[in-house]
């Protein structure tokens, strides 16, 4: 399939449509963009999403080849087909965008995320949490009397099972790094 | 062979290795270490303007007449915000632009000094690319990048921000044979099975219509010229973009004349009742498309484009061809003589004949008058008095901008330089004296309206200094005619300051920058009176006192497609209403 092709209909942006872009079903794509480490680099990308109105849901950025400058950015976005389409060429066309990967499209991938939370309480709650963690196979990075700090890693709704149950057991504080996705096999 | 030199050295050897003979320009504290180097050559010229914006616009007139990038060398802080416009004008209409700015050293970066701005922040979104370079070692690699950036694919303006301790600096000169290979490389090259369907698609096609735009232009005059011989060969219509006129002479059969917003009867009818629509080189404006639902809803549509980002972005195509227009066409004509040049002679025979009955309602036809000059009578009388001559249009943006592009006509390409994607007010007088530059025998006419001509009316001085005979060409109407155009037609002629008051007398106004003023206010004396500009060796102000509310016809009001155009007999006021409103 030619990587332009799109199906009929699908795109519906312009000053001149005066539908509702509802009804247009909304997809999430996870994107693998391999750029030059160079200053700036990471505003043009999100200036990208922001000037021309994308949505960012998670975003990771690290130096990946520190002997060719390269850093790889993950992004999970949300849009129409046509959209995810033109997401993708825009982000081509950025000079120090060496390669984008739509790893929902080329996939299947592996998506993991790094959370810590904190946890306070004491008494049957503090215990109820510990037990869960075990669950979830969290490890306890920090622990005081009253608290611990929990490290979890994971696939994100992993995470947010995890989060949602630490919830009414004395959550205080979340950090969460974002998704790092890879293609599976070879 | 590589050197050592100043940073500032290196600035010209640069542009000097790179071909650049011209640089638009205003100095500044951040700069002078450049300028003083400027002061110490002969082979650059330095044009200098009266306001940054000027050097920006000039530069593209420079690079949209000749096909070169245009020169552009500003200070830090307001010197660069001065350039914004410009900028952005260029990336909309995909201009090669090089934009080199002072900045103040990098030691200082940051902490708010004497005219510091965040240029690479500022301009980032208006570049199509932009470096801050801190080190000499790296500055003569970086702008050969630029011009290599700003060249190839589609063109746009780029920008390189220079510290002044970079500029002053020791550093080593590589020359652009030397300098690293980009990997920017866009794709040249269509595939080939896209190619093959397009020239099936122009074999069994019953109505076609070549759409073409700016990027026939930019590809080159070779792609003009292919684009001629494939249209020749076909027999096909053809209408294009105002970013794309003179690609296909005006003069030619199967012109159609442009199309849009402002576009003739028969362009527009064409791409509605088309069943074969081959975009080369344009985008789907919305000027162009109009309400997207009600666009050409029965054609096939094909679209080459240098940029994956312009396919499928307003517009779902049926044949997406990625590359160069010139080598696309190449292809694409190679193919389509080798199996045997066949059309569907008989269809678009028929295709031709239901065309000749729109071409029939003469859609630019006005009602002339012997007491007051009607504008599109004034271009007409332009036109007919230079149309032999070496020409170069440029316009500023409003109604005297669709009508230069009605009733103008444009024989080759790089002839007519328009602010079009942005449609900014103000481009037009300093376009006129880049464009004069480059082209010193040539005779250069700006068409201006009033309102847009005092937006850098400054500029009048660089036109004197240089000796740049740049010829003015005021439609005056005393109104900011398109506002109230709109006004008349969506808000109930409620005229909301659309008129210009306090205007200066612009024969005065010529002659206090020492130029010549003519003005004229009757049909009769027209032709002696532009004869008389035609003839002044100097720039001149021509003040045309035209019909104050005379409209632009035909127009597509805003929400309605191609075939719900307004003619100039109908009855106008309110005919935009409802949804249409909201858009501009
Ligand atoms: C910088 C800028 N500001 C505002 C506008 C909005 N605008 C578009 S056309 C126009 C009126 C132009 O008047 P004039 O130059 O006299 O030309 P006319 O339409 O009368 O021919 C205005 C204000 C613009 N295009 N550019």
């Amino acid at each position: 399939m030619n990587a332009l092709s799109l199906k009929k209909d699908a795109s519906r942006k312009s000053a001149y449509d005066l539908h509702s872009p509802l009804g247009t079903t909304i997809e999430t794509h996870t994107l693998a963009i391999v750029v030059d480490n160079e200053a700036g680099v990471l505003a043009r990308v999100i200036g990208l999403f922001a000037g021309r109105g994308y949505n960012i849901e998670s975003l990771t950025v690290a130096e990946v080849d520190h002997h060719g400058h390269l850093s790889r950015i993950t992004i999970v976005t949300t849009g129409t087909p046509s959209v995810i389409v033109q997401i993708k060429a825009q982000l081509a066309r950025i000079v120090p965008v060496h390669e984008v990967h739509d790893l929902t499209v080329e996939g299947p991938s592996v998506e993991r995320e790094l959370a810590m939370l904190k946890v306070s309480g004491t008494g049957e709650k503090r215990v109820e949490a510990m037990r869960l963690a075990g669950i979830f196979r969290a490890s306890v990075v920090d622990t005081t009397l009253e608290s611990f700090v929990f490290e979890i890693t994971g696939a994100p709704n992993k995470i947010d099972a995890f989060v949602d149950l630490m919830r009414p057991l004395g959550l205080s504080e979340i950090a969460r790094t974002g998704v790092a996705a890879m293609l599976r096999g070879i | 062979m590589t050197r050592q030199m100043t940073g500032a050295q290196i600035v010209i050897k640069a542009l000097k290795d790179q071909g650049v003979d011209t640089v638009f320009g205003y100095p500044g504290g951040a700069v002078l270490p450049i300028y003083d180097e400027i002061f110490q050559q002969n082979g650059i010229r330095h044009i200098l303007v009266r306001h940054e914006q000027g050097a920006t616009h000039a530069a593209e007139g420079y690079a949209r007449s000749t096909g070169k990038p245009g020169v552009v060398l500003v200070t830090s802080g307001p010197g660069a915000t001065n350039a914004v416009t410009g900028m952005t004008d260029a990336l909309m209409d995909s201009i090669p632009m090089v934009v080199l700015s002072g900045q103040v050293p990098t030691f200082m970066i940051g902490t708010d000094g004497f005219q510091e701005a965040d240029t690479v922040g500022i301009t980032r979104p208006c570049s199509k690319h932009n470096w801050l370079v801190k080190d000499t070692n790296k500055l003569a690699q970086t702008i050969h990048q630029a011009f290599h950036v700003a060249t190839s694919g589609r063109p746009g303006p780029v920008l390189v921000d220079i510290p002044k301790d970079v500029q002053f600096a020791t550093g080593t000169y590589v020359g652009p044979n030397k300098a690293e290979i980009s990997h920017y490389q866009p794709q040249l090259k269509g595939n080939i099975d896209e190619i093959t369907a397009l020239v099936e698609a122009i074999e069994t096609a019953e109505r076609p219509v070549f759409y073409t735009g700016g990027g026939v232009i930019n590809s080159g005059t070779g792609a003009c010229q292919l684009l001629r011989e494939f249209v020749a060969g076909t027999g096909f219509p053809i209408t294009s973009t105002l970013m794309g006129l003179g690609a296909y002479p005006a003069s030619g059969e199967q012109w159609l004349g442009m199309l849009g917003m402002h576009g003739t009867y028969e362009a527009n009818l064409a791409m509605h009742d088309c069943d074969l629509m081959i975009n080369v080189g344009a985008r789907f404006d919305d000027r162009i498309t109009g309400r997207i639902d009600g666009f050409s809803p029965k054609s096939t549509k094909v679209h080459i484009d240098i940029d994956a980002s312009s396919i499928n972005k307003v517009i779902h195509v049926d044949i997406p061809i990625l590359g160069d227009v010139g080598h696309v066409l190449e292809d694409a004509l190679r193919l389509w003589k080798s199996r045997g040049r066949k059309t569907n002679t008989a269809s678009v025979t028929k295709w031709w004949a239901k065309i000749n009955e729109w071409r029939g309602i003469n859609c630019l036809a006005f009602t002339n008058s012997t007491t007051t000059i009607k504008p599109q009578h004034a271009l007409q009388r332009l036109e007919a008095l230079t149309s032999e001559t070496e020409r170069y249009i440029t316009t500023e943006v409003g109604q005297h901008q669709m009508w230069a592009a009605q009733y103008l006509g444009f024989e080759d390409p790089h002839r007519f330089m328009t602010s079009g994607g942005l449609g900014t007010m103000g481009y037009g007088l300093p376009a006129s004296i880049g464009v004069q530059v480059a082209h010193p025998d040539a005779l250069v006419v700006n068409i201006a309206g009033d309102a847009s001509f005092l937006m850098n009316m400054q500029e009048m001085g660089t036109a004197v200094q240089f000796n740049l005979p740049v010829k003015q060409f005021i439609l005056n109407n005393e109104r900011l005619g398109m506002v109230r155009q709109w006004q008349q037609l969506l808000h109930g002629e409620r005229y909301s300051h659309s008129w210009s008051e306090s205007l200066p007398d612009f024969v005065k106004l010529a002659e206090a920058f020492g130029a010549k003023g003519i003005r004229c206010d009757d049909p009769k004396n027209l032709d002696d009176a532009i004869n008389e500009m035609l003839q002044y060796d100097g720039p001149v102000i021509f003040d045309c006192l035209v019909e104050k509310h005379e409209n632009c016809f035909p127009m597509i009001p805003s929400g309605k497609s191609h075939n719900e155009m307004l003619l100039g007999d109908e009855p106008v006021t309110d005919a935009i209403s409802g949804d249409g409103a909201v858009l501009v």
